[in-house]
């Protein structure tokens, strides 16, 4: 059984069909990399999966579970962590407290123990900082550790909200355009941790990218999409050969 | 210049993060335990009054400076909490129980409004709200039997305990007593202060945060934003309706005018003037407000009379000031007074390697706009 299943996904915004009868899986261990050119529907996708949009049709299975009807904040719990194509960290805060919140999910503690700072509460508090360590050391970001989101530069960023999703324990992570804005070097690094975060954490990746060095490093399989279909999917260098791919990116040549 | 050394994850939690912090609030508190012993009964009494407007920005902060969602009808709750406690002390329950149950009522009152009222952001929330101010004035008129109607209710002197011990110790007064009654709205407040750090050093308060800063974030951490909007809007109502209970006891006489949508806008700008999004914010700012009035005339009968200007010739002067400082803040200290003090202490805190620009607010990046 693969671990996320989507099948016959759809959705459509009046006439626009944003993801069209668009079905595939991830499975336990793989990275899965959906590309296509610009307004192909590949964020779509993954707000569809992080339940932000309604699907008009089709269902999206995680785990075995249906999850097509829950709520947006009841996904992480399951295990699905994302980080997002426009960096959205919370600017007034501690990248150690970004991070604590992408442990909100693994609580055990109500608001009421909360108030009154019960021992159980400080427990927790440890528990979370002690896996929070883990993810610093991973990602290099210990020099960052009390540094304010809002004075951190772009790269630096994208790092820490990959680490605010990791912080979660997830079991898949979507990412969306990883590399986007990064430099080479940048880059480089990411290719390594998402290669790391297969092999050392297995955990699953699921990722929209459009720098396909990137891609064809670390993915082990690829779809192509394009104006809300699918075009292709398979090993990188099968996609990046196949015929309907070259048309959306380069177009056809004249006859 | 002093460096914090953290070596265990308690240096990350604890309330006081090093010796020197616990030294400061161990002589603050020293001080505002003599404050009753060293200053007249008239200080006091301006003491108590912005203790009890500290404990209602405290809880107005919660809403507005930590989970970013505006109130204008702070003062509705005030309102509820204040004839909630008074009612309940009719009915002969002690004040001791009868101020808990008035904020756990206002609590509950405003997690309700705050169902269908929360759906709403930014500017039409502050308009909901502002509404539920004004509806709240005439309900108050309104509904004579537990309000008192126009007339209003006075209200007797502080009973801790109720009449199951009638002793004078138990009896608090503002004017008997007055640092009886201090003594009370500082142990509130302290209290209050508790309870708002550790929702804030746990994930209830994080989770605030978070949707104060991304609300989509915060969805896809798995924060449920309605309830968690609908929990802060609940516990700031509870703090709101202690502060109310006290405010009772401090007018000793109160109808719907005491609780004018003027309390409201006064109570938010309590918090602007303090610093959004702070807890020392809500006291320094209920510090101002409570001082500036007296100031301002005590100015002007010194340096106004060789001129002739005393308060009856220029009638609202204190308020104009006030109006002028509220403006002066927003354009030059937007985090108020604590960022003022914030950037008092780094200076010293590093000197001499302070820099001017090291407050200066970050461009911020592009946000995704597609999800709202």
């Amino acid at each position: 059984m693969s671990l996320l299943e989507v099948e016959n996904l759809s959705i459509h915004f009046g006439g626009l069909k944003a993801v069209d009868n668009v079905s595939f899986s991830v499975e336990e261990g793989e990275v899965f990399t959906i590309v296509g050119p610009n307004g192909a529907g590949k964020s779509t996708i993954f707000n569809l999966i992080s339940r932000f949009y309604e699907a008009t049709t089709g269902s999206i299975k995680f785990d075995g579970r249906d999850i097509t009807k829950l709520g947006a904040e009841a996904i992480a719990p399951l295990g699905i962590a994302r980080t997002f194509q426009n960096i959205e960290l919370f600017d007034h805060s501690s990248v150690m407290q970004n991070l604590l919140v992408g442990r909100h999910c693994q609580r055990k503690t109500n608001f009421l123990a909360h108030a009154f700072f019960l021992p159980s509460v400080r427990r927790e508090e440890i528990e979370h900082r002690e896996k929070i360590e883990e993810v610093l050391e991973f990602l290099d970001l210990q020099a960052y550790r009390e540094k304010m989101i809002a004075g951190l530069p772009y790269g630096v960023r994208k790092v820490v909200e990959l680490a605010r999703a990791l912080a979660s324990g997830p079991k898949l992570l979507l990412l969306d355009e990883p590399a986007s804005g990064l430099s080479v070097e940048e880059t480089q690094d990411m290719a390594f941790w998402i290669e790391d975060i297969q092999k050392d954490m297995g955990v699953s990746v699921l990722m929209v990218e459009h720098d396909m060095g990137l891609v064809s490093q670390v993915s082990d399989r690829v779809l192509a999409i394009d104006h809300g279909a699918m075009l292709a999917m398979g090993t990188t260098r099968e996609v990046q050969s196949h015929p309907a791919v070259i048309e959306a990116y380069l177009g056809r040549e004249e006859d | 210049m002093r460096f914090q050394f953290k070596t265990s994850y308690n240096d990350d939690i604890n309330i006081f993060k090093n010796r020197y912090h616990v030294f400061w609030y161990a002589l603050l508190g020293a001080g505002l335990f003599a404050l009753p012993f060293v200053l007249g009964d008239y200080y006091v009494a301006q003491a108590i009054f912005i203790l009890i407007f500290a404990i209602a920005g405290v809880g107005l902060m919660m809403l507005v400076g930590h989970t970013g969602l505006v109130s204008l009808g702070h003062a509705a709750f005030l309102a509820v909490g204040a004839y909630t406690t008074i009612n309940l002390e009719k009915l002969g329950v002690p004040f001791l129980i009868a101020l808990p149950l008035a904020g756990i009522f206002t609590g509950l009152f405003g997690a309700f409004i705050a169902i269908p009222v929360l759906r709403l952001i930014g500017i039409y929330l502050a308009i909901a709200t502002m509404a539920l101010s004004i509806i709240i004035e005439d309900i108050i008129v309104m509904a004579g039997p537990i309000t008192g109607g126009v007339q209003g209710l006075s209200v007797d002197s502080i009973k801790l305990l109720g009449d199951w011990v009638s002793s004078d110790i138990f009896t608090v007064d503002l004017y008997a007593s007055p640092y009886k009654f201090y003594f009370l709205c500082l142990f509130v407040a302290v209290l209050v202060t508790l309870l708002t750090i550790n929702l804030l050093r746990s994930s209830t308060g994080r989770a605030f945060h978070a949707i104060r800063d991304s609300e989509v974030s915060a969805r896809a951490m798995g924060i449920n934003v309605a309830r968690y909007k609908t929990l802060s809007f609940g516990i700031s109502c509870f703090i709101t309706g202690l502060a109310g209970g006290l405010l009772a006891h401090y007018l000793g006489h109160i109808n719907h005018e005491a609780f004018l949508i003027l309390t409201s806008i006064e109570l938010l700008m309590i918090l602007v003037i303090g610093g959004m999004g702070s807890v020392h914010g809500a006291f320094f700012g209920a510090f101002v407000f409570g001082m500036l009035p007296l100031t301002v005339t005590v100015l002007i009968e010194t340096f106004g009379a060789p001129l002739g200007i005393n308060s009856a010739t220029f009638p609202g002067l204190s308020t104009g000031i006030f109006a002028a400082i509220l403006v002066g803040f927003i354009l030059f200290e937007p985090y108020g007074v604590n960022g003022m003090w914030l950037k008092i202490r780094t200076y010293f805190a590093l000197f001499p390697l302070y820099r001017k620009d090291m407050f200066k607010r970050q461009k911020t990046y592009l946000k995704t706009e597609r999800m709202r």
